[in-house]
This record gives structure tokens, C-alpha cells and sequence, in this order.
């Protein structure tokens, strides 16, 4: 009994220390993206909100917070209300299974540092994001306008050809790692990443992942310059802000699969485990912010012609010769 | 097939593009470390050249009394109409704006009403940032736009110059010759 009880109220504890440090990361990597993509465009970036603008999160919460929230006539009320929720919920979802450090023993008992520690983790990722793409879709179809519709068909066929090259390019990360835990993935990684090992898979990998969160240079769904704001435009308020809870949440989450499937998780030499999977996990969101601010957008044909014509073609190549070298036994 | 020959002008394909990604990338790292170009406009204020196209203001001649001789010159010419008044004729006998209005909600700042003024009166200045909570309160009155001073042309009479009677008598003003004795020509 008080093995069930010490059980459920680490699982608490767990669950409210991710999502109070995701929410928070979230919510200061909104004002990390318009600080440095401000420097990236030689100007300062909010700092008018508390010292350095450090309090600007917290204004832009309470103003999101008071403005009205439109309804539009003609959309379908009950989906046009989910579907913020599923594209934020499905990146809140996938931290449950990311580890943040080696299991360690506390009172005689294994304690694990991540919320699940299921042996399909890859698997489990997969399917919350592509769980995403029906927030999106969805919220484009039944805004009942046409430049929210035709976003939501493009993030619904971009999200699809992706998935696939994303797919293919964490196949041999599993091959290598000969498992789908995402403990056991870092733990394969122990002496080298996999990013060095498996570089071809790496350039897949971010470069599918980049057109998977929706940012430039493959933010087609939102496309401003063409569509207004895509599949968001009917969008207000808070439920605006949750499409945007789930873009930056899905950058934390990024950061932290790109670190547990090819930086190697918190593995690194001299400093304490969590510093190294806090400094990987930020560094890609940085990286994000840092193409935001140097690349154009991908016309939609050229976004499909690299994810199918080249991405999908080189991840199954990379998929056999790693086959071969596994059983060729290197 | 000519596979083999296109094969060179991929690779040059695929090494250009991804130049050009570098590129764009390193030219933006090197923006990160320059120092931000803006003005921390509130805490700093840009000094304005004098001419600049601000808030609208009536001046004074050197001797203290209104420049304005309400000749609707200004309020002509405004390409907004956004000035109107009503002349009247005040006891030292110049003529004067009984009520001047300038409806600054509308005012383009386009300088024109300054251009044609032939007494200098109404100037623009370099004010720029004034901001009110009602739309009402952008129009002003005589007594809200009139000043002290004499403005751009601190120096400046009309009346030195010009106007018959109410500045100096016939032949007094600057510049002017004597009043011709009409007999004084006859044949
Ligand atoms: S600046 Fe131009 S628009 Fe404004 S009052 Fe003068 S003439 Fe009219
Ligand atoms: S043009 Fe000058 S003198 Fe004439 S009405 Fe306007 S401000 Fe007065």
C-alpha cells in the first residue's frame, strides 16, 4: 500500500516539476525568440516590461488572457474549441516519456527521471506528433475561411510527407541503440553521440523536425505573407495563444528528443547531467530561432519536392548501410 | 544515358545551395554581435532638425502683438481644410482672426498653410509627439495655438513692411519710398 502511495506521489511530483519547467520554458522562450531575433536584425527586442524586459512573458500572458475571444459564425463550435487544445496538449503529452537524467536510487528505490519510462518511447513521440497535425488541420478546416483552410490542408500534407522522412531517420538510431526506450537511447550514446555516428540521419532529422513544428523556413501552414496567419487567422485570445503555448512547447520538445535521440541526453564530460541536458535542449530552440531569422520560406512544391525526391530516398539508404554495417557486426 | 555529365553540375548545384544557406546563416551571426541601431526613443530623443514638420503654432511679432491678419491664405491652401477662422478688425485697427482653429486629427503636416503665410505667423515646429485620449482634444484654438515669441523669424514685422495705416503712415514703412504727389506728374 504504501509502496502504490510513495508510487503515485512520485509520479505527481514528477509530473508537476515537467510541466511547471515546460510552461516556463515556454513561456521565456517566446521572449528568448523576439530578444535574439531582434539582435539577429540589429535592434533590442522587447525591454520595456521589467528590468531587460524579463517580465515581458507575463504581460503578454495577462493581455491574451483579457482579450476577447471571437467565435466566428460558421465555424463548427465544438471542433473550433478543441483544436488549439489537441496541437498543445500533443506537445505536452510527448514529455511524459523524455528522459532528464540517469535513473538514481533514493530510499533503497529505483527512481527513474521521467515521467514514463515505457519501452515504446520512440514510438509513443511519434504518435503525439503526428496527433499535432490534427490540431492544426482541424482548426484550419472549420474556421470556415478559406486562407485558414488552405493552411490547414498544407500543415496536414506537410506534416504527413515529413513524418515519414522523420521516421526514417530515427530507424537507425533505434537500430544502433537496439531499443525503443529513450533511457536506453541516451544510455547507447554514453561515449559518442549519434549525431557524429549517424550524421546523414542527423541532417534528416532536423531538417524534417524543423518542417514538423511549422517554423520557417517550412511555416507554410501560416504563411503571413499569403494567407494572413493560415490555419490560426479566426483565432483570438487565449485560444490563439494556445496554438502559440504549442509551437513553443514544441520546441522544448524538439530540443529535448534531438538531445535524447543524437546529442547523446545528458551525457558529457566534467559538468552535472542536468547542465548538459539543459544546455542541448536550449541549443536547439536557439538553432531555431537562429533559421528563423536567416532563411525564406520554401515555396509548396519545393517543400515537397525535398521532403519526397530527396529526404525520404536518402533516409532509406541510410537505413541499409547501417543494416549492413550492424550485420557486417562493426 | 547522360547521367555521368549531370552528375558534376549537381554537385556544383548542391555545394551553391548549400553556400548560399551558410551565408545567409553567418550573416546573421555576425549581425548578433553588432550593436543594435535603434533609439531607445522615450529615454532618448532624436534632436530634431529646426525645420521639421511638427505641431503648428501662431506667432508674435518683435513688438509683442499678433502676426496672423487673418487673410484665410493658409486655410486656402490647406490641401485638408483642416484650418478655419473668422476675421475681424481689433481696436489698433489691424485686421485679426476673431477665432482661429486648427484641426490637428486632420493635419497632414504637409507645411503648405507655413509657405503661404505673407506675415510668418503660422510656423510649424519640430514638436511631434503629442498624443491625446480623444479625437476632440486634437483641435485647437486660437488661444491654444498662439505663443509668446516670434518663432523661426524672431525679427520679422509685417507691419514694418507693409499695411496701410494700422503699422505706419504712407511712405513710413521699411523699404518704402515716398508717397507719389499725384500733381507733382501731371503734364
Ligand atoms: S501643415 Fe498642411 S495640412 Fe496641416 S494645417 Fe498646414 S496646410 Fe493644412
Ligand atoms: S496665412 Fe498667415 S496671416 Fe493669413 S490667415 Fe493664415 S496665419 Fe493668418
Amino acid at each position: 500500500m504504501t509502496d502504490i502511495l510513495a508510487g503515485v506521489l512520485v509520479m505527481l511530483v514528477r509530473m508537476a516539476v515537467v510541466l511547471a519547467v515546460v510552461f516556463g520554458l515556454a513561456a521565456y522562450m517566446i521572449l528568448l525568440e523576439r530578444k535574439l531575433l531582434g539582435r539577429f536584425q540589429v535592434r533590442y527586442g522587447p525591454n520595456r516590461v521589467g528590468p531587460f524586459g524579463l517580465l515581458q512573458p507575463i504581460a503578454d500572458g495577462l493581455k491574451m488572457l483579457l482579450k476577447e475571444d471571437i467565435i466566428p459564425d460558421g465555424v463548427d463550435r465544438r471542433i473550433f474549441l478543441v483544436a488549439p487544445a489537441i496541437v498543445a496538449g500533443a506537445a505536452l503529452f510527448a514529455f511524459a516519456v523524455v528522459p532528464f537524467g540517469p535513473t538514481f536510487t533514493l530510499f533503497g528505490k529505483r527512481i527513474t527521471q521521467v515521467v514514463t519510462d515505457t519501452d515504446v518511447g520512440l514510438l509513443v513521440i511519434f504518435g503525439l506528433s503526428s496527433l499535432a497535425v490534427y490540431g492544426v488541420a482541424l482548426g484550419g478546416w472549420t474556421s470556415d475561411n478559406k486562407y485558414s483552410l488552405l493552411g490547414g490542408i498544407r500543415g496536414a500534407a506537410q506534416m504527413i510527407s515529413y513524418e515519414l522522412a522523420l521516421g526514417l531517420s530515427l530507424v537507425p538510431v533505434a537500430m544502433m541503440a537496439r531499443s525503443l526506450n529513450l533511457t536506453a537511447i541516451v544510455d547507447a550514446q554514453a561515449t559518442l553521440p549519434f549525431a557524429l555516428t549517424q550524421p546523414l540521419a542527423f541532417a534528416i532529422f532536423v531538417i524534417s523536425a524543423l518542417a514538423e513544428t511549422n517554423r520557417i523556413p517550412f511555416d507554410l501552414p501560416e504563411a503571413e505573407n499569403e494567407l494572413q496567419a493560415g490555419y490560426h487567422t479566426e483565432y483570438s485570445g487565449m485560444r490563439f495563444a494556445l496554438f502559440f503555448v504549442g509551437e513553443y512547447v514544441n520546441m522544448i520538445l524538439l530540443g529535448s528528443i534531438t538531445a535524447v535521440f543524437f546529442l547523446g541526453g545528458w551525457h558529457g564530460p566534467v559538468l552535472p547531467p542536468i547542465v548538459w541536458l539543459a544546455v542541448k535542449v536550449l541549443a536547439v530552440p536557439v538553432f531555431l530561432i537562429w533559421t528563423r531569422a536567416s532563411l525564406p520560406r520554401l515555396r509548396y512544391d519545393q517543400l515537397m519536392a525535398v521532403g519526397w525526391k530527396c529526404l525520404v530516398p536518402l533516409g532509406l539508404l541510410n537505413i541499409l548501410v547501417t543494416g549492413a554495417i550492424l550485420t557486417a557486426g562493426l | 544515358m547522360d547521367e555521368k555529365k549531370d552528375t558534376p553540375g549537381l554537385v556544383r548545384e548542391f555545394l551553391d545551395g548549400a553556400a548560399g544557406i551558410a551565408g545567409s546563416y553567418a550573416a546573421t551571426l555576425t549581425h548578433l554581435f553588432r550593436k543594435p541601431i535603434t533609439e531607445q526613443y522615450p529615454d532618448y530623443k532624436r534632436p530634431m532638425p529646426p525645420r521639421a514638420r511638427g505641431r503648428i503654432i501662431l506667432t508674435r511679432s518683435p513688438d509683442g502683438k499678433e502676426r496672423c491678419v487673418a487673410c484665410y491664405l493658409c486655410s486656402g491652401v490647406c490641401p485638408v481644410n483642416c484650418i478655419s477662422m473668422q476675421s475681424e478688425e481689433g481696436p489698433d485697427g489691424r485686421r485679426r482672426a476673431a477665432w482661429f482653429r486648427i484641426n490637428f486629427a486632420r493635419c497632414i503636416y504637409c507645411g503648405l498653410c507655413e509657405e503661404a503665410c505673407p506675415t510668418l505667423a503660422i510656423q510649424l515646429t519640430p514638436e511631434f509627439a503629442f498624443c491625446k485620449d480623444a479625437i476632440e482634444d486634437f483641435v485647437y484654438e486660437k488661444e491654444d495655438l498662439l505663443v509668446t515669441h516670434g518663432g523661426k523669424d524672431p525679427d520679422y514685422d509685417f507691419y514694418a513692411h507693409a499695411g496701410v495705416a494700422a503699422g505706419a503712415p504712407k511712405g513710413e514703412h521699411l523699404g518704402e519710398d515716398e508717397p507719389v504727389d499725384v500733381k507733382s506728374i501731371l503734364p
